[in-house]
């Protein structure tokens, strides 16, 4: 497989998942906010602030916004142009992607995915954003959803499907940890709370709502949120497809398909980091995590991430696949038309 | 539904101002006549959503939202019947065999220009001609492997070439998609009026790329080789790539060491041995052309030189579609295969000849100009309907520099029933077949045929206001 079809692969793969964790932590923050009484202006933004962290995007927004209220925060992330991370440029990208190795993904595949694009660039998407977030980013998830579903049901099983789902665990992966970083305020730098407060209690729920888990955890804990529960279950539950250790697991897999290299070896960087990471996340427990200090773990947790996806590039992409000048080739690629003379 | 419709003037291709339908438009019409005009709307709106969701577009140049358009569709197909197209791909094969021959000439012992059948002075001063591979053995001696030509028909439906498209004739794709589109909405209609199919295109397409393959390779590696996602035919480049089961790279895919050329794959470095090229030759290897190219890869044309690879098409085509070429076509027919020319051109007047330079200048406002070497309907004075001063800036183009310019009387197309406006009414049409050169002529039944949906217009480019139809070719005459 060609190293820049495999990276656009990735790359779609990461900008869906992408998208739908925008949407995640931005539609449950919205509805959160409905639950809770007295806000303020300050205490608006100490619920919003944290999502604008979250992402990893403060510095952009603070260029472009003074403040973090509501309007200013779901702008950046949803439709923010200056943003390039955020839900709409998010798709955009994973459409731009697909569009550079559509000879390689189902027709199926395609269509959805620009159905999307065409979608979110629509007078229409702000209409129905406008009528009620909700709906909103119930068609972006349903959408996402249904890319990946399509992407099991159709794609070959071959190295394409391979970066493609390494794209999908390690985005997933990180995001988890970002949503689950939203609430580190509330926690005490090192250690478990011992009590928590009613509202509290909502703010851990939803975050439990972001990732999908809400369901998922009260099978198991019944409607006991707290935030060492939480915590647990989404970095080290072993069977939930949205936790950071059912992800890794999937990472490892997925680069030994690609390689070929058995369990227990390794032969490049983004193996043997991501099987470290897998086998400490392995051999953790949560009161170790808290030991350290559930904010600085995770942090720690997305530069393992980072560096993972650094390595990946290392091996397989060879060199960065950026023009020099992109805007002097674009010229030349259109420049080419004189030939084309349709 | 076409009852309504009426001859407007020109050669009309589905009516007769006499006898009426013509006999191969008879069936189709009887069939389309019992269509009700909400299921034909249906149809169309599913069609027309259909292409935007699959992408099949082109991109519009200079748009800062990089906006893509799908190349308007006409649901009215273009009807040809069997021994017409017979007679078209004898012509054609005539045409493509000669234009080989010719290139072969002039870039090994230029007889056609030392028995003064061409003045040597037309080969030598063209743009595209490239001495640099003067003597060079070209895989097979074949040049123009891919040939878009272009055909009209005039006020007597005579079928005329208007030119040759020998670098990267583009369109294919939207006559296999259109087919596809056709099919899904009229699936009854094919069988019964008994059409020729085109799906085998990228089959033959793929089969003459491989007999060019260097010599000794049994499985060789080829790829379509695209300026990138931003190019016009973008949607075509994979398309084909993705029909043949073949790599789609761009330049920055490829290296090359010791004069053989290989891709950069996730496995390391693998060798190619074909590449169909869909870009110019200037922009082709930055070191040997256009020293500014990104889209190129450094070192090609050694590994050509090397014969390590093969190009389709070859480089050096270019001349061929050089307008002034396009008015020795027939005399290089009859010099190489010594036939008279089965599809004759339009008549042409060069501006460096000075009897035709005298008449060009006197009868301007009839006259249609073009440069020699633009396309794309970029270029070009249509007389009848141009401006007095584009006309004076055109003169004043022409006497500065005659050898960039021909001259050719307006010919009025035929036209063609089409959807425009809630209502059937004549448009202008003209026909691109795709002809390949390999181990022999193969042609795709029918071709990219384009309309001009401006009423009265005779441009049918996308890019100025044109769309397309399915062009039909029956198993037999009725």
């Amino acid at each position: 497989m060609l190293s820049r079809v495999a990276n656009s692969l990735y790359w779609m793969a990461r900008y869906i998942e992408r998208a739908e964790n925008i949407a995640r932590i931005v539609d449950v923050n919205l509805q959160l906010l409905l639950d809770i009484r007295n806000l303020d202006e300050k205490r608006l933004a100490a619920y919003w602030l944290p999502i604008v962290q979250a992402t990893g995007d403060e510095e952009n927004f603070f260029k472009a916004h003074r403040k973090a209220t509501g309007a200013a925060v779901t702008e950046f992330l949803v439709f923010g142009k200056e943003n390039p991370n955020s839900l709409v440029q998010s798709i955009c990208a994973a459409r731009e992607n697909a569009r550079m190795v559509r000879d390689q993904i189902t027709l199926e595949l395609w269509e959805e995915l620009n159905r999307l694009y065409l979608f979110v660039r629509s007078p229409q998407a702000r209409e129905v954003w406008e009528r009620g977030a909700s709906d909103f980013f119930h068609e972006i998830k349903a959408s996402s959803l249904h890319i990946i579903g399509i992407i099991d049901a159709t794609l070959i099983r071959n190295e394409g499907l391979w970066f493609v789902q390494a794209g999908q665990f390690l985005e997933r992966a990180d995001k988890t940890t970002r949503i689950l970083d939203v609430r580190y305020q509330s926690l005490p730098e090192r250690g478990v709370p011992e009590r928590i407060s009613p509202d509290e209690a909502l703010e851990w729920s939803a975050v439990l709502r972001s990732c999908s888990a809400w369901d998922a955890y009260k099978t198991i804990h019944a409607s006991d949120v707290h935030p060492r529960k939480v915590a647990e279950f989404l970095l080290l539950d072993d069977n939930f497809p949205r936790s950071v250790r059912f992800c890794v697991n999937e990472l490892n897999h997925v680069l030994r398909r690609i390689s070929g290299v058995a369990e227990g070896r390794f032969t490049n960087d983004a193996e043997k980091l991501t099987g470290r990471f897998l086998a400490e996340l392995q051999f953790s427990t949560v009161d170790e995590i808290f030991e350290v200090g559930l904010h600085k773990y995770l942090d720690e947790a997305q530069l393992k991430l980072n560096n993972i996806g650094a390595a990946l590039f290392r091996a397989y992409i060879f060199q960065p696949f950026e023009a020099p000048d992109e805007v002097h080739m674009v010229q030349q690629e259109e420049q080419q038309q004189q030939s084309q003379n349709q | 539904m076409l009852h309504k419709y009426k001859v407007n003037g020109g050669f009309d291709e589905m009516l007769c101002p006499k006898t009426g339908v013509r006999g191969h438009y008879k069936k189709f019409h009887k069939l389309f006549e019992s269509l009700k005009p909400k299921e034909f709307q249906a149809k169309r709106e599913a069609i027309d959503t259909a292409f935007l969701r699959q992408g099949v577009t082109f991109n519009v140049y200079g748009d800062a939202e990089g906006a893509e358009k799908i190349f308007p569709f006409d649901l009215v197909p273009r009807i040809i019947p069997a021994s017409e197209w017979e007679y078209l791909e004898r012509g054609l094969a005539q045409r493509i065999t000669a234009l080989n021959l010719f290139l072969h000439d002039i870039y090994h012992e230029q007889k056609i220009l030392k028995d003064g059948v061409i003045p040597e002075f037309y080969v030598l001063s063209a743009r595209h001609f490239r001495r640099e591979f003067v003597n060079f053995e070209v895989p097979k001696g074949i040049y123009i492997h891919i040939c878009g030509t272009d055909l009209i028909r005039d006020k007597d439906g005579n079928y005329l070439v208007l030119e040759d498209n020998g670098r990267c004739p583009s369109g294919v794709s939207y006559v296999l998609e259109n087919r596809r589109a056709m099919k899904r909405a009229f699936p009854g209609m094919f069988e019964s009026i008994g059409v020729r199919p085109v799906e085998n295109y990228a089959q033959e397409l793929l089969k003459s790329l491989k007999y060019i393959a260097p010599a000794g390779v049994a499985d060789p590696t080829v790829v379509v080789l695209t300026p990138g996602v931003y190019n016009s035919a973008y949607f075509e480049h994979t398309y084909l790539a993705r029909q043949m089961g073949i790599e789609i790279v761009e330049g920055r895919d490829l290296l090359v060491r010791d004069s053989r050329v290989f891709m950069r794959t996730t496995k390391g470095l693998q060798p190619v041995h074909v590449i169909y090229r869909r870009i110019d030759d200037d922009f082709i290897d930055p070191t040997v052309f256009r020293r500014d190219s990104m889209l190129g890869v450094p070192g090609l044309i050694n590994a050509y030189r090397a014969g390590n690879v093969s190009l389709a098409n070859s480089i050096g085509t270019g001349i061929a579609d050089d307008k002034v070429m396009y008015y020795f076509v027939p005399r290089m027919i009859k010099y190489y295969l010594d036939q008279e020319p089965i599809l004759p051109n339009v008549p042409t007047y060069l501006a460096s000849e000075e009897k035709d330079m005298k008449y060009i200048l006197e009868h301007l406002p009839e006259l249609v100009v073009k440069a020699a070497n633009e396309s794309g309907g970029y270029g070009m004075l249509m007389g009848p309907k141009a401006s007095k001063a584009e006309i004076e800036k055109f003169r004043e183009l022409i006497i500065a520099e005659p050898r960039n310019y021909i001259a050719q009387p307006m010919i009025h197309l035929s036209q063609h029933p089409t959807y425009c406006d809630d209502n059937f009414d004549g448009r202008h049409i003209d026909l691109r077949p795709f002809v390949l050169s390999g181990e022999r002529v193969s042609i795709i039944p029918g071709g990219l045929t384009r309309v001009a949906l401006r009423k009265g217009s005779l441009v049918v480019n996308s890019s100025q206001g044109g769309g397309s139809k399915d062009t039909w070719v029956l198993y037999g005459d009725k």
